[in-house]
């Protein structure tokens, strides 16, 4: 897992990251409620991602634990973490190493 | 399953046909109020609606908490809402179906919270003190299923990324 160092953060209108230059990673977790077929969905849904990424991606997540399912500024990695909550399902944000 | 014995078949106008008994849709319609309730107090069986962002940096966290918190809580309500108000409709438009989905996702998670269920659990022991809101899960489960299905063959065909 990242570590960073404290941040400052005014968000939404714009975080300033100890390293700007490094993307953020959206991470969705294992969990046991979801359905493999509902996440495969979702991630369809809300990334546009063909049936066999995000069969790959749901995969992932159910059998290594988790997996990286977008990335990019911090902003837009907020907003991916949101949605993916608002669907129920375990996300989390960290800065690329 | 055979596609006519699916729960959620679609007309040539797009509307969406639930396939559930009167019993059934009495129990949709009295679940999400339930489910209210607990949404009300913040009860710890929601807490998996309401998940960390930052595992490792608190002030962030409270920030997202501040920003997303209550959109969120909204976004669940909304749902509940649309699953008890349109559980009796002989048709259901594919915004409805969608909330029913969100619907089905947010009494799945609470029971799934209250029962603190595994994934391995793949049968229900009759004797599990558990068993009723086992069988209610499984069953909720099931539906979920079906409007994945449903909602899947909406999706846009999209081509494999290189």
């Amino acid at each position: 897992m990242t570590t960073t160092q404290p941040v400052e953060v005014d968000l939404p209108s714009g975080g300033e990251d100890v390293h700007p230059d490094r993307p953020w990673l959206v991470i969705v977790w294992n969990d046991p409620v979801n359905l493999m077929s509902y996440v495969t969905y979702v991630f369809q849904k809300l990334f546009g991602y063909s049936h066999d990424k995000a069969t790959k991606l749901m995969l992932d997540v159910h059998h290594k634990g988790r997996a990286v399912v977008s990335s990019g500024p911090r902003e837009r990695a907020e907003v991916d973490v949101a949605r993916l909550h608002e669907h129920g399902l375990w996300a989390t944000m960290e800065q690329a190493e | 399953m055979t596609p006519s014995r699916r729960r959620f078949t679609r007309d040539r106008q797009g509307r969406f046909h639930p396939r559930l008994s009167p019993e059934e849709r009495q129990l949709l319609e009295g679940l999400p109020a339930q489910a209210q309730e607990l949404l009300a107090t913040r009860d710890q069986s929601t807490k998996r609606l309401f998940p960390v962002a930052y595992l490792d940096d608190p002030t962030a966290e409270r920030e997202y908490q501040a920003l997303v918190g209550e959109s969120l809580l909204d976004h669940h309500r909304h749902a509940l809402d649309c699953l008890a108000q349109t559980a009796s409709a002989e048709t259901v438009g594919l915004g409805e179906l969608e909330q029913w989905m969100g619907a089905f996702e947010v009494l799945r998670l609470v029971l799934g919270t209250q029962l603190d269920v595994s994934e391995d659990m793949t049968s229900i022991d009759p004797e599990d003190p558990r068993a009723a809101g086992l069988a209610l899960y499984g069953y909720l489960s099931l539906l979920q299923e079906e409007v994945v299905t449903a909602l899947a063959g909406m999706l846009p065909d999209v081509k494999e990324e290189t």
